[in-house]
């Protein structure tokens, strides 16, 4: 077994008398793990609860990094070298892309050297709007943009909840490829997604959710695009 | 022809004391939703303390100092032991700044009494400047002067420095922000101590323009309000804006139909929460 990097035990999470999750156990180690489900399965009240952004009510263990972080702000799990690509981009309308990729700049705990311009060749097509503002640029140039910010904090390990919603099928695939290549670097990449090409592309396995639990979970050599699986748990085929 | 420009002038130095009241409240706003209802009473405060200072030293200096670091003290305390603790609960959150905003002022009438103060100025202060149109005194175009040099200052900050860049990312989003790595509640903390710095400094001079009395605190902090909701909370330009046109219309109202004084005050403020309640540059949330 290697060493976790996001480790999580028994996680629950209530929203007033609901419970969101129920009971989460899984881990992350040097690799790309996808966390795919339907629509309301709780994908997004995991991220957000090992962010801790919400909800209040989370209990159980969270470690990323080696540090239990259930009950810190999101500011401190932020600065313990977690990057964390949010639903939606949520992207600062008063900040420009370059400010956005310059507040976030920092060294992180995988001596990995990402920076501005290394962002920049990723997506050349943010390269050419530096000077734009977060509500001035395309919806593909927003992910990517939240994608780089995720980045140049030269994460440890990284949050991203749904990244290639919105993006062009080439972008998917550059941003896919650039997860797998992050996680050959030594960083935890957990990547919640609905795209199963993206998922495919990028991800070593995947946890199945359902109604907040954790169904399934992809064996060594079991393809993630298995036709089969995929429709009993996303209700898709590919 | 006179009458206009005195009003005119007028309304420009009410324009900058409203302006160095509001900007770094609005900030502060913007940054947790937070409105310090106490705002007025830091002015008042710092007012007091920076007269008696200026009285007991001599020096003009001294007293705007000890009047900004009083209030400075004052709001970092607040902050630090009453408001985080009741962080989140806006009701909570507003009953405690006016309740330590009322505490203040009725300390200070013990302290002081409530006989009206102005400020001590020196001849040279006091004496009017020839502004071309007509004459004007030297001390009220030392305040404008002052509000504009700030509200440059807080632009560049605000533009160019990466302190600036958090500000403006945390007043967008808080929780994003802080779910990249920025500590909103210790910005909130230091914007909140500058704005309670700010305050107390319009208190000090603010005296020259407006003798300190009882209710003052209340008057600044409602044109203040009116200023920060007209221009946009969390807005710096709309604070300037804001403070332009409440102080214009403050002058004028004053000058012509001083009956209808605070209609016209509260009309714009009621139509913009109507019709714009973001406020004329802020965001909608």
């Amino acid at each position: 077994m290697t060493e976790m990097i996001i480790d999580v035990e028994n996680l629950k999470a209530h929203y007033g008398l609901g419970q969101a999750l129920q009971n989460l156990n899984f881990g992350v180690g040097k690799e790309c793990v996808a966390i795919m489900g339907r629509n309301g399965v709780g994908k997004t009240t995991l991220a957000r609860a090992l962010m801790g952004l919400a909800p209040p009510q989370a209990s159980g263990s969270v470690k990323l990094l080696g540090q239990q972080v259930l009950g810190l702000p999101p500011h401190r799990i932020a600065h313990l070298g977690v990057g964390y690509v949010p639903q939606g981009r949520r992207l600062f309308p008063s900040l420009s892309v370059d400010e956005h990729l310059q507040l976030n700049a920092r060294k992180g705990p995988t001596g990995q050297q990402w920076s501005a311009s290394r962002v920049f060749e990723l997506f050349p097509s943010l390269g050419q709007r530096r000077r734009a503002y977060g509500d001035q640029i395309s919806g593909g140039e927003r992910s990517m943009l939240a994608i780089g910010r995720a980045l140049v904090t030269n994460p440890g390990c990284l949050i991203l909840d749904e990244p290639t919603e919105g993006l062009a099928p080439a972008v998917v695939e550059d941003v896919a490829l650039s997860l797998k290549e992050l996680s050959r670097e030594g960083v935890a990449v957990l990547l919640i997604e609905q795209n199963v090409k993206a998922a495919v592309m990028a991800a070593d396995r995947a946890y199945f959710m359902s109604e907040g639990k954790i169904v399934h979970e992809t064996v060594d050599g079991e393809s993630m695009s298995d036709e089969a699986t995929l429709g009993r748990y996303l209700g898709v085929s590919v | 022809m006179n009458t206009l420009y005195f009003l005119t002038l007028n309304g420009l130095t009410m324009a900058a004391l409203l302006f160095i009241m509001a900007s770094g409240l609005t900030l502060a706003f913007g940054l947790m939703r937070v409105v310090n209802l106490a705002h007025g009473a830091f002015y008042l405060l710092g007012g007091y303390v920076g007269v008696q200072v200026i009285n007991d030293t001599g020096s003009l200096t001294l007293g705007l100092l000890a009047g900004g670091c009083i209030a400075l003290v004052g709001g970092l305390l607040m902050e630090r032991f009453l408001l985080q603790r009741v962080r989140g609960l806006d009701l909570s959150e507003a009953l405690m700044t006016i309740a330590v905003g009322l505490i203040i002022a009725d300390a200070l009438l013990v302290v002081y009494g409530g006989q009206p103060v102005s400020l001590p100025l020196s001849r040279e202060l006091r004496a009017p400047v020839d502004l071309g149109v007509m004459m004007y005194p030297y001390f009220r175009v030392l305040i404008m002067v002052f509000a504009l040099l700030l509200g440059i200052l807080l632009w560049l900050v605000m533009t160019y420095t990466r302190l600036g860049a958090a500000i403006r990312a945390g007043v967008d989003d808080r929780e994003t922000a802080m779910s990249q790595g920025i500590n909103v509640p210790l910005l909130f903390g230091g914007v909140f101590a500058v704005a309670s710095f700010l305050a107390g400094i319009a208190g000090v001079i603010g005296t020259s323009y407006m003798s300190l009395t009882q209710g003052l605190d209340v008057r600044v902090l409602m044109l203040s309000l009116v200023v920060i909701i007209i221009g946009g909370m969390g807005s710096l330009k709309g604070a300037a804006v804001g403070a332009l046109i409440t102080g214009m219309v403050s002058s004028f109202a004053t000058g012509y139909l001083p009956q209808f004084a605070l209609f016209f005050l509260f009309l714009p403020m009621t139509l913009i929460l109507v019709f714009r309640p973001q406020g004329l540059f802020g965001r909608a949330a």
